[in-house]
């Protein structure tokens, strides 16, 4: 088991390159999340976007109109009604432009509530997922790369739903009807201005490709300094004590002025794609031109198509002379094309990230889930005078075992603590065993000690009695049942768990306590903490049970954490404990403190104890000397010192248990 | 702790903007200008793109400026030409106009060029220098500094914080210029060829202005509150992640999801409010457009008519209305600068905060550059780890020891040992009182000097990346591999390092992580030995070792090295009990000093602890 986790990477180290192929079919998947949950939203927002679109090419036609239909006239004077034709006209731009504002407006609330509840929804299916998975997940990963998809990848998913995904349809729709109307006008031009976007997006290409490359040497770079930093910030008491600061200096400069260049390389064609995608377009719109001019010039019949002619008779290619009035039109709509293209180009590395990024999601979400094929559940009991069990509704003290079997009847089993490993192996992968053919016997109220070094497997036991991992071989029996067909929950809830590692959550160090059991009363919940000797020290507190916790109680000791744990284990009161004891960190005298605590709660249990100190083993029913996974020693404290083998030894402090 | 906000440009260029948040209101009483002077300070040698980039910046604006200009006149020559057709001197005309137009573009091509370029090696330049200075200051810092600021905190100031201001800086340069320049041309423009009409604009400004600062404002202000309330969020998805052994041994999946599936609705709700607020930008932007672009239809159409077209023409009608969008959009970019550079400015703040600090232990004027010998002496020291505390953290400490004696020192946690020890390198300097090392105060010697003398093996001790060779080298940068070799042998690290496939240059990895406990504070004790010290300073440098190795470093301490006094911080009676002196720590004060049979007799602690240990059997 990775017991260390390293310290994840920060942000900018994930990823590195992006290539569109390996996000192959993300996007439909995300799409499709994305409308099947919010499909009226999205198709508002789409109607909403076609309307802005059309609007925006409508508005300038009409003003094109102004020119030719009223000004022009009326100049020559031949439009006596001028100031008639103006004002309808400028309605007409009025209504056009309202809708195209309601459109917007209702759009951008909309997508507004859209793109967070979606990002939302995904963090909701994130976190129920992650609650799903097996915990061989958490231990074969790294937590800052689960905490990553949390923050970064979700972020970039919104940056994609709320920004690129909604400017790529706008794009779209804008485009299409910009090329439409540019084809009705004349093909010959449209020519010229397709072949300067492709130009466009061709540099784009270029640029981009070669802006990735510095992108990704910035990455590195980043990675490289950043992990420096923390390493040094971190080691800075060490840095001091060596006198080493010189040094320190010597190769921080080195990678920070690689980082710099790195960085300006960068950030050089980020700054540039723009003005250079601009200029290029306004090059093109001279080339337009002349090409339109030199068209005219030489008369040459302009092709077009159209649906409706001037003369309102239906065509769908036209042959005619090109005007300048068409020019004129034209050079307006391709700024447009150019300046739409410009933005596209802008957004498509944004895309790629947010797909890496949901890519990222949707793995994590496709992970297989912890599976659970049992049948037997736990259930409150009674036992009345002839040692029938019944079930009872309300918690009784008594727990028993509720098999149901196939002809639909149902057996109860006394909840007894008997706890049997027969000829277990197990693995973490199947390739390795880390647990050879250990055989435990563990009978209602004993206590089992498991001791050796690190790595030795004791931890790997407990973890197999409470199936957070399966065996490969053998059999572990609850009470003569196999621990396969009782339901994990129930078994889990049968089991009370002090960990080494405390993880107090956010909340009052009474809603610490009552995690154990969340209908506890606060009277129960006191008398918790005095059976696990917390009770002096919380009461001690500023606000006593109702000091908030934090960042895993580090405003508390270690062995104040230990304690509240220990009382956490207390109140759910489950009939069979495991212990895995607290660690050297803690000074003697609080030791024992936590040591009176954990005696109090193994009366009457089944415990199985992952003993640190030897103290807690004496007066164990059975020690299990356990080493590279295999049982090497076992019997009772006195047998052991008696055989004087590996556990004399640990006694007599030659070894040291790590 | 940090979000990526995305702000998006009227231009579709899109910012990525790392928002630090914080929880902490910034200090007011400072003024913000002398910090942002702290910060510019860092500029440097890259004063020169500094200032080239924004020029190019304006080069590149009036570039743009006049363009319209060129594309109006453009535009009203084939106007012009629209009834009676084209001839060929009518398209030389043209084609002069068309490469003036082309002249421009290019131009201007090159000038966003240059300015992209320098605006990158600017703000490159002035992220690297921050973080040379940041890091250089660092190195300066006392353990008292580093305790002020701790040592995650650094590294944020380090990096996001850095970063944000690398951004605004290049966000900065390039908008603070271009902005307001666009837009005065544009109105100067708009007034020249609209005259009276061009007071649209005018007007629509502080309207307009209005309402995207008052969004801006609003907007901020809560996204502020949700920040907090999402960094919560994270931080109880971080607590899933480190307890979901916790959570499903205890059987609390569903408990848990409720829980979140309440705070992540929280969060989403207050986001929701706040990105609605957001979303009135662009109806506002388009509603001043549109206002603009019918009022000026409207206006100027009549005035053409009316006046026959004398007094404007079509070509005027469309420029003005270009030049309308532009004022209209720098506005829009001024919200945003607006945006960025109130969420730099707690990443100012930060950063000049470390720069600003000084460093509170200083070298003597005069320094002595030599330690004679091992002998340590504490007189009524007293020391509180900042003045505002309350309690002492040392009171009245009286000691004396002679080179070459072996000092045990035990005490529950918190009983202040550590504390003790740091005086002797001077880590920290003393409240009341004084240290003295080799007879003289530890404030007269140089901190090197004092420091390669006495050698510490840090309670929380860091290996670094690299090989073992690298790390031991920190002791003595010039060791032979035979001195290497033959403090680890002092150390009982040569054998586990001799069992390693590379030996020697076997890589250790960050934080150590791929050597064990034991292992890690041999190699540790190894770096120390080979300063050479006079005075060596085991911080319970050996609680994760066993026992009969412990005893055997101990044992090759009393031969190896009989003149370096030697103190042994220890929560085992064992690893102290053989110490010539031993020191009973207790709630800052010093509860016995004595051997071990001295204090059996008389010490309640130590009688209480040994015995709980003696129980044991001799582990731990």
């Amino acid at each position: 088991m990775a017991e260390a986790k390293k310290i994840p990477p920060r942000g900018p180290m994930r990823g590195g390159g992006y290539k569109m192929s390996d996000v192959k079919g993300v996007l439909p998947r995300m799409l499709k999340l994305l409308f099947q949950n919010y499909g009226l939203a999205m198709g508002i927002i789409l109607g909403c976007l076609v309307i802005s679109a059309v609007a925006g090419i409508v508005g300038p036609i009409f003003l094109q109109q102004i020119t030719d239909k009223v000004i022009t006239p009326a100049l020559q004077d031949k439009l006596p009604t001028w100031e008639l034709e103006l004002t309808k006209l400028i309605m007409i731009m009025i209504s056009i432009y309202a809708v195209c504002l309601v459109a917007t407006t209702v759009q951008t609330q909309i997508l507004a509530r859209v793109g967070q509840r979606f990002l939302n929804k995904i963090r909701k299916d994130l976190f129920n997922k992650m609650q799903a998975l097996p915990i061989r997940y958490f231990d074969s990963h790294q937590h800052g790369e689960i905490m990553s998809y949390y923050t970064n990848d979700v972020d970039t998913i919104r940056q994609f739903v709320t920004q690129s995904l909604i400017q790529f349809i706008s794009t779209f729709l804008s485009l299409t009807f910009v090329i439409c109307t540019m084809i009705h006008y004349s093909i010959w031009l449209t020519l010229v201005v397709l072949l300067g976007a492709t130009l466009m997006i061709f540099i784009t290409k270029k640029v981009g490709g070669k802006s990735s490359k510095y992108f990704i040497q910035n990455q590195k770079a980043t990675a490289e300094v950043e992990g420096y930093i923390e390493e040094m910030m971190h080691g800075q008491k060490v840095v001091k004590v060596f006198c080493y600061e010189d040094e320190a200096k010597e190769k921080f400069d080195q990678i920070n002025t690689k980082l710099c260049n790195a960085a300006t390389n960068a950030n050089h064609y980020g700054n540039t794609l723009m003005p250079i995608m601009h200029n290029i377009g306004n090059i093109f719109f001279v080339i337009l031109a002349i090409v339109g001019c030199v068209l005219i010039l030489n008369n040459v019949p302009n092709l077009g198509v159209m649906i409706f002619n001037d003369d309102n008779k239906f065509r769908v290619v036209g042959f005619n002379t090109l005007r300048v009035g068409m020019v004129v039109a034209f050079l307006n709509m391709s700024r447009q094309f150019s300046q739409t293209v410009g933005q596209v180009s802008q957004q498509v590395s944004m895309v790629a990230m947010a797909l890496a990024g949901a890519k990222r999601v949707f793995n994590f979400l496709d992970e297989e889930e912890e599976t659970d094929e049992g049948y037997v559940g736990l259930v409150y009991a009674t036992e009345d005078e002839n040692g029938k069990i019944h079930e009872s509704a309300k918690r009784t003290g008594l727990w028993a075992w509720k098999h149901p079997h196939q002809d639909g009847t149902v057996t109860y089993t006394k909840l007894k603590g008997d706890i049997v490993l027969d000829q277990v192996d197990f693995g973490y992968v199947p390739e390795k065993i880390v647990l050879h053919d250990v055989s435990i016997y563990a009978k209602p109220g004993q206590k089992i000690a498991f001791v050796g070094a690190t790595g030795a497997g004791k931890t790997t036991i407990t973890n197999l009695i409470n199936r957070f991992y399966d065996i490969q071989d053998g059999k572990i029996r609850y009470d003569g049942i196999n621990i396969n067909k009782i339901k994990k929950g129930d078994l889990r809830r049968s089991l009370g768990i002090v960990l080494q590692d405390t993880n107090l959550f956010t909340g009052t160090v009474m809603e610490n306590i009552r995690y154990g059991r969340l209908d506890a009363t606060d009277e129960e919940v006191y008398q918790a903490a005095k059976i696990a000797n917390a009770y002096d020290f919380i009461t001690r507190l500023p606000e006593g049970f109702n000091t908030m916790l934090t960042g895993d109680g580090t405003n508390l000791s270690q062995g104040q954490r230990q304690l509240l744990s220990i009382a956490r284990a207390a109140i759910a009161n489950a009939p069979v404990m495991i212990l895995d004891e607290a660690t050297s960190s803690i000074d003697t005298r609080t030791e024992a403190l936590v040591q009176k605590g954990t005696d109090e709660l193994m009366k009457g249990r089944t415990v199985f104890v992952i003993a640190h100190r030897l103290s807690t083993v004496q007066n164990s029913d059975a020690i299990m000397v356990l080493d590279h996974g295999r049982i090497i020693e076992r019997g009772t404290h006195e047998s052991l010192i008696e055989e004087k083998g590996t556990y004399y030894q640990l006694y007599t402090g030659a070894f040291e248990l790590e | 702790m940090n979000k990526k906000y995305t702000i998006k440009e009227t231009d579709g260029q899109v910012l990525n903007v790392v928002v630090h948040r914080h929880r902490k209101k910034p200090n007011k009483k400072t003024p913000k200008v002398g910090k942002l002077k702290t910060i510019l300070k860092s500029v440097r040698e890259y004063k020169k793109p500094s200032l080239l980039a924004p020029f190019f910046v304006a080069l590149e604006s009036l570039m743009e400026c006049i363009m319209p200009f060129v594309i109006a006149r453009l535009i009203n020559y084939l106007q012009a030409k629209k009834d009676v057709g084209m001839n060929a001197n009518d398209m030389r005309q043209l084609i002069i106009i068309s490469v003036i137009l082309l002249l421009l573009a290019m131009l201007s091509l090159l000038f966003g060029y240059l300015a992209g370029r320098f605006c990158a090696i600017a703000s490159c330049g002035l992220a690297k220098n921050l973080r040379r200075d940041l890091y250089h200051q660092v190195q300066e810092f006392s353990f008292e500094n580093i305790d002020k600021f701790s040592s995650s905190s650094l590294v944020t100031r380090l990096t996001t914080d850095v970063n944000n201001i690398q951004m605004a800086y290049n966000m900065g340069i390039r908008t603070a210029i271009r902005v307001p320049l666009m837009m005065t041309f544009s109105a100067i423009m708009a007034f020249v060829l609209g005259g009276r009409v061009a007071l649209i604009f005018l007007a629509l400004i502080p309207l307009i202005g209005i309402v995207l600062f008052t969004i801006v404002k609003c907007a901020m202000g809560r996204f502020n509150k949700v920040f907090t309330k999402y960094d919560a969020l994270n931080a109880s998805v971080q607590e899933n992640i480190n307890g979901i052994r916790v959570v499903k041994a205890y059987v609390r999946e569903d408990f848990e999801k409720e829980k979140f599936k309440k705070a992540a609705d929280d969060v989403c709700e207050n986001f929701v409010a706040a990105e609605k607020i957001v979303a009135w930008n662009s109806p506002t932007m388009q509603f001043a457009m549109y206002t603009a672009t019918i009022l000026v239809s409207l206006i100027v159409s009549r005035i053409i008519i009316t006046t026959h077209g004398t007094q404007m023409n079509v070509g005027n009608l469309t420029s003005l209305l270009q030049y309308g969008i532009q004022i209209l959009s720098s506005l829009m970019m001024l919200s945003m600068i607006f945006v960025i550079i109130s969420m730099s400015i707690p990443s100012i703040e930060r950063i000049s905060e470390v720069l600003s600090e000084q460093s509170s232990l200083t070298n003597p004027a005069k320094p002595l550059m030599e330690v004679k010998n091992g002998d340590v002496e504490f007189r009524n020291v007293s020391f509180k780890y900042s003045a505002k505390a309350e309690k002492n953290a040392l009171s009245n400490i009286n000691l004396k020891i002679k080179s070459g004696e072996t000092i045990g020192i035990i005490g529950g946690t918190g009983s202040s040992k550590t504390t003790l020890v740091n005086l002797i390198s001077r880590l920290y300097d003393t409240t009341e009182g004084e240290v003295l090392v080799g007879g003289k105060n530890v404030k007269q010697y140089d901190l090197t000097t004092l420091r390669n003398q006495v050698a510490v093996v840090l309670q929380k001790n860091v290996l670094f990346s690299g090989t073992i060779k690298e790390n031991l080298r920190w002791g003595d940068k010039n060791a032979t591999d035979e001195e290497l070799i033959h403090a680890c042998k002092l150390a009982c690290a040569d054998e586990f390092i001799e069992s390693f496939p590379d030996k020697y240059d076997t890589m250790i990895d960050q934080g150590g992580t791929n050597v064990s406990g034991g292992q890690k504070q041999r190699l540790c004790i190894a770096r120390a030995l080979l300063k050479h010290p006079k005075i060596l300073i085991l911080d319970d440098s050996t609680s994760a070792v066993d026992t009969k190795t412990d005893a055997i470093i101990r044992r090759a301490f009393k031969e190896n090295i009989p003149n370096v006094t030697k103190f042994i911080i220890s929560q085992r009676i064992s690893s102290v009990m053989d110490a010539d002196k031993i020191i009973v720590m207790n709630d800052g004060k010093i509860s016995g000093v004595g051997t071990h049979e001295e204090l059996l007799n008389t010490n309640q602690i130590y009688r209480e602890v040994y015995e709980i240990q003696n129980k044991i059997g001799g582990a731990h």
